[in-house]
């Protein structure tokens, strides 16, 4: 017999011959196993990526085989490395150019904090331009934290609501980066 | 070893700059010497288009800032005889409120990206030069970075006061 598992199916409600549930279920587990990533790599964190996407680790598994290298087909935003105030433009840029729904996830201590670089020159963490949804800890993080991270990211794409991004709290959230 | 040494090139420059340059020093066998704004042109000319010394090549400009000397911003020129293969290392200090300085763009074009980066971070400002505005750091910094009175770190840094860390 083969081995092969598949994702299990969202609860509802089965019966013989039919199986009912939310349209924001199916389409989150759709989503959570094809999400395009954008890698955002800018230094040694960057490095640790490669490895994960290699064979070793292979985060293909977990649906991201495919790298969207332009913002306006991605899903996710994995931004690694050190973001100096220069490039904080940039960042927010290729953040605006994702189509909605978009998550961001910042890999390793620069991305999220500044890191060792607590200085006049460097971002102190992308969340002082764009939202993040998942901050992964770590200088760099192992390629098992940047894919722990990713299923932290799998996990919020199959709860979200699919009105979440119409809702209130959110365009409030947008509107404290300035981000229409 | 270069082909003249900095012997013979010492004398070179004060048979023509014999009260004009000061603090003649050696170390590590680079010869140093301290020069004013008036003829810090005149002498990187002399240097360039001496047909025995040829110091063609501008290695850098860059700065340094000394808090407690009467003269606290000093400009540092290093300059490079490629014919020679001999080098010398030329300084200017200016008195703060006072930083101004010729430009060297007339003699290397490419002492122009060097003279906005030593405006950039220490605000030497570089007369007749054709475009002197920021070059590495972000446009609407306020401050110059590598003097001694502004902060190194980021200023909008909040999880590093004391009560974090129980003190």
């Amino acid at each position: 017999m083969s081995e092969i598992q598949i994702v299990e199916a969202p609860p509802g409600i089965e019966g013989s011959g039919f199986f009912a549930t939310s349209l924001d279920k199916a389409v989150g587990l759709a989503r959570s196993y094809s999400l395009w990533p954008l890698p955002f790599a800018t230094s040694c964190c960057g490095i640790e990526f490669m490895a994960t996407m290699g064979s070793h680790y292979d985060l293909a598994r977990f649906g991201a085989e495919r790298l969207s290298f332009s913002p306006r087909q991605a899903d996710l935003l994995m931004v690694m490395g050190t973001i100096s105030k220069k490039m904080g433009p940039v960042l927010r840029q290729v953040y605006l150019q994702m189509a909605e729904p978009r998550w961001v996830m910042a890999v390793g201590a620069c991305a999220s904090s500044g890191g060792i670089f607590d200085t006049y020159s460097v971002l102190q963490g992308i969340d002082e331009v764009i939202p993040v949804d998942v901050y992964v800890p770590g200088c760099p993080p192992r390629p098992e934290a940047i894919i722990d991270g990713f299923i932290q990211i799998q996990k919020l794409v199959q709860t979200e609501s699919l009105r979440r991004r119409s809702t209130p709290e959110y365009q409030k959230l947008l509107a404290s980066y300035g981000i229409q | 070893m270069g082909k003249i040494s900095n012997e013979e090139l010492l004398n070179s420059i004060k048979a023509k700059f014999e009260s004009e340059v000061s603090n003649v020093t050696e170390p590590f066998g680079l010869l140093t010497l301290e020069t004013s704004r008036d003829n810090i042109i005149d002498l990187l000319t002399f240097l360039k288009t001496d047909e025995k010394l040829q110091f063609i090549y501008l290695t850098d400009i860059t700065a340094i800032h000394y808090p407690e000397s009467d003269k606290q911003i000093g400009v540092i020129y290093h300059i490079h005889s490629l014919v020679n293969n001999v080098r010398v290392r030329i300084k200017v200090f200016l008195a703060d409120g006072d930083v101004h300085l010729p430009t060297a763009t007339g003699l290397w074009n490419g002492a122009n990206w060097m003279e906005r980066e030593t405006y950039d971070f220490f605000g030497v400002v570089f007369d007749g030069h054709p475009d002197l505005r920021r070059i590495l750091n972000v446009d609407d910094l306020t401050v110059f970075p590598m003097r001694k009175e502004y902060p190194l770190e980021d200023p909008n840094r909040v999880d590093k006061h004391d009560f974090f860390f129980g003190r």
